[in-house]
């Protein structure tokens, strides 16, 4: 039989109907529901007098909007209607809700995994692009529109064309200090923010393979800032070990029957991509975004480049507008740009290994004088643990801000933003201007990065720096 | 949704590369419940001056874009959030083409939900257009039926679809209606795989 990839796979098992000249009928295992792109397509169903087809497959939280102190004090009145319309929609609708009381409230791409709902194999959809994030277990995962979420709340399905299919394998190992964050800003700095527009990135090699579920997610997670529409890892013990004993994930015999099913999901030895790319994981170093799209980015030890240093016009034009709003000079030293905000948190990078690896930079010290420095629990389970680990006193002691769970600074949405002009190193995704509050400057890092720059209050190369162990 | 068969309208050029929807519609404006009436928001950040007046070196803002129905815009465009406010905002604005040539997956599906027709052309295309765009007199036309824009100045092009998108467009059908055509395969798919949660 021909090789297959686990795109190949996973596709297949899920085609409701398929004819000539359409589009693929799938059909959707998990859908994941928040509050900022659901209330459109709940109202769609009210008018038209349609159910939720599949409740029980469908799980929501609330997370874009949520004050991460006092989170029961929702000051903005058109954020508490958005919590409120979700909360009555799920209980119209039937559909199981992690609310802000819930100790399983947490951003939902960090919730879905921890709560065992993601599952290889499985196909799933939120309306939200960071949905990729769940490819790291060999699941289908992508984000959708609001109009799709409605199609998949009436009917568990989607019309989908098949994407192509692109390999990234990352060779060999990764140095001291550079972080699963570093491999994707490195891809994405390397290849451009289309590289996989039109694709499905399976991530594969050496690199990927030593890597925890969390780092894995943190890749996927980033998939979406490279095009793509979804990222997947495929399956292994690394995978099953992560879901052995989760909530949602099978028990007993169960469990082990569901490993043998995962675990044929994985690419065959063969299978053939429609583009592959290489990388050799010892040319990554830790990375630092100067610009305005995630592919503005160079390695700690790099500087602000000049326009002139960019094909084409084009290029050369963004670059101009980029560092403009920036307020960075070519020719800068990275290490030389100050900082005056660190947000540590997001779905891209707020786990309790982030947590673990930024608290062991922040121990016994102290945030440098006029930096603002926070740390947003992806989840009320992290910040749990994290709390029962020590780590919370760790960087409350060094003067960092210990929050309740949500996206809170990666988009602004509820309180958390940066000003006007100031400069964040952030464990977020997405460098946009205006991204993290109008005029705010976005410097994407790893969760090591972010915790060096709030001591120093600039960047520093963590490669040269001593960790301290925390657990 | 809102049938789309041919328009003919005024260009607007936006020449940026990457055009995210965290621009197209900032997050302060996507706590509305509702779908309508996001249109003033629209290029927030860049249409409007700190103190709320308009950004007159806004392509936008320009008197020569007045009344525009076509956008015309660099690669990526709508790259970034899913959020389907954007092409909701671009709608409300008055747009009812998007060219540019090439978009991001997301944001292209959520056009074609709306009944926003988004159209991929060359690079050399859109540079021509994104320069006849800085006329105030330039208008387009855009036959779907024909998978055709042309000027009245000889520049003709043809554009890809998908054809089964394209119908929906033309008719304006509502895809969960078609879908529930379906419902007998979707059933034998859910007692072959017995889902559960």
């Amino acid at each position: 039989m021909k090789p297959k990839t686990i795109i190949d796979k996973i596709w297949e098992n899920h085609v409701v109907y398929r004819e000539e000249g359409k589009p693929d009928l799938l059909y959707i295992d998990l859908h994941l529901v928040h509050e900022v792109t659901s209330p459109q397509a709940f109202e769609g169903l009210r008018q038209k007098g349609r159910k939720v087809r599949r409740p029980d497959l469908t799980f929501a939280t609330m997370d874009h909007n949520v004050p991460t102190i006092n989170r029961f004090v929702i000051t903005d009145e058109v954020a508490r209607n958005q919590i409120a319309a979700l909360e009555r929609n799920c209980r119209e609708f039937g559909i199981p809700l992690a609310d802000l009381h819930s100790e399983e409230q947490g951003i939902v791409h960090v919730i879905g995994p921890e709560l065992g709902l993601t599952q290889p194999g499985k196909t799933i959809v939120c309306g939200d692009s960071h949905t990729s994030t769940h490819g790291a277990f060999g699941a289908l995962a992508f984000g959708i529109g609001t109009s799709e979420v409605e199609h998949v709340l009436a009917t568990q399905t989607l019309w989908q064309h098949k994407p192509k299919t692109l390999q990234i394998c990352i060779n060999g190992r990764l140095g001291k200090g550079v972080t699963a964050k570093d491999v994707i800003l490195a891809i994405i700095g390397r290849y451009g923010v289309g590289v996989g527009t039109g694709y499905i990135i399976e991530f594969t090699g050496e690199a990927i393979r030593r890597m925890s579920m969390e780092e894995r997610m943190t890749i996927c997670n980033m998939s979406i800032e490279a095009g793509a529409r979804a990222g997947l890892i495929s399956p292994d013990e690394t995978t099953f070990a992560y879901l052995r004993g989760r909530k949602y994930a099978p028990k007993g015999e169960e469990f082990d029957k569901a490993v043998e099913r995962w675990r044929a999901l994985a690419s065959d030895e063969g299978a053939e991509y429609d583009k592959t790319i290489e990388i050799d994981a010892s040319t990554i170093a830790p990375m630092v975004t100067w610009g305005t799209n995630p592919a503005m980015s160079t390695s700690v030890d790099g500087v602000v480049p000049h326009p002139e240093q960019f094909e084409s016009k084009t290029e050369q034009n963004a670059v101009r507008r980029a560092l403009e709003y920036m307020g960075l000079k070519p020719g800068t030293p990275i290490t030389d740009i100050p900082v005056q905000h660190v947000f540590i948190g997001s779905c891209t990078n707020s786990r309790l290994s982030d947590l673990r690896a930024a608290a062991s930079i922040v121990k016994g010290k102290k945030v440098a004088p006029g930096v603002r420095a926070l740390v947003v629990p992806g989840s009320q389970q992290v910040k749990k643990q994290a709390e029962a680990e020590g780590l919370a006193q760790i960087f409350i002691d060094a003067g960092f801000e210990w929050r309740d769970s949500g996206c809170s600074a990666c988009l602004g949405m509820n309180p958390d933003i940066i000003p006007e002009g100031e400069h964040c190193a952030s464990t977020s995704n997405r460098n946009f201007e205006g991204r993290q509050g109008k005029g705010a400057r976005t410097h994407l890092v790893s969760p090591v990065m972010a915790a060096a720059a709030a001591i120093y209050g600039h960047f520093v190369d963590v490669r040269q720096l001593e960790a301290e162990p925390v657990c | 949704m809102k049938p789309f068969t041919i328009h003919r309208g005024k260009t607007a050029g936006i020449d940026r590369a990457n055009i995210d929807t965290d621009q197209i519609i900032p997050k302060q404006f996507l706590k509305r419940i509702e779908r309508t009436g996001f249109g003033q928001f629209l290029f927030y950040d860049w249409r409007y001056l700190s103190d709320g007046t308009p950004n007159p070196e806004f392509e936008l803002n320009r008197p020569e874009n007045e009344g525009a129905t076509i956008l015309v815009a660099d690669e990526n465009f709508g790259c970034g959030s899913s959020r389907e406010h954007a092409p909701w905002a671009l709608q409300d604005y008055g747009f009812r083409v998007i060219i540019a040539p090439s978009f991001a997956d997301i944001f292209y599906n959520n056009c074609l939900k709306n009944g926003l027709l988004p159209i991929r052309l060359d690079k050399e295309d859109v540079r021509y257009l994104l320069r006849q765009s800085e006329r105030a007199d330039y208008e387009l036309t855009v036959s779907l039926e024909e998978q055709r824009v042309f000027d009245d100045e000889g520049f003709s092009r043809p554009f890809d679809i998908d054809p089964y998108r394209k119908q929906l467009l033309l008719k304006g059908w509502d895809e969960i209606d078609l879908t529930f055509v379906y419902e007998p395969y979707i059933q034998a798919y859910e007692q072959q795989h017995s889902l559960r949660p």
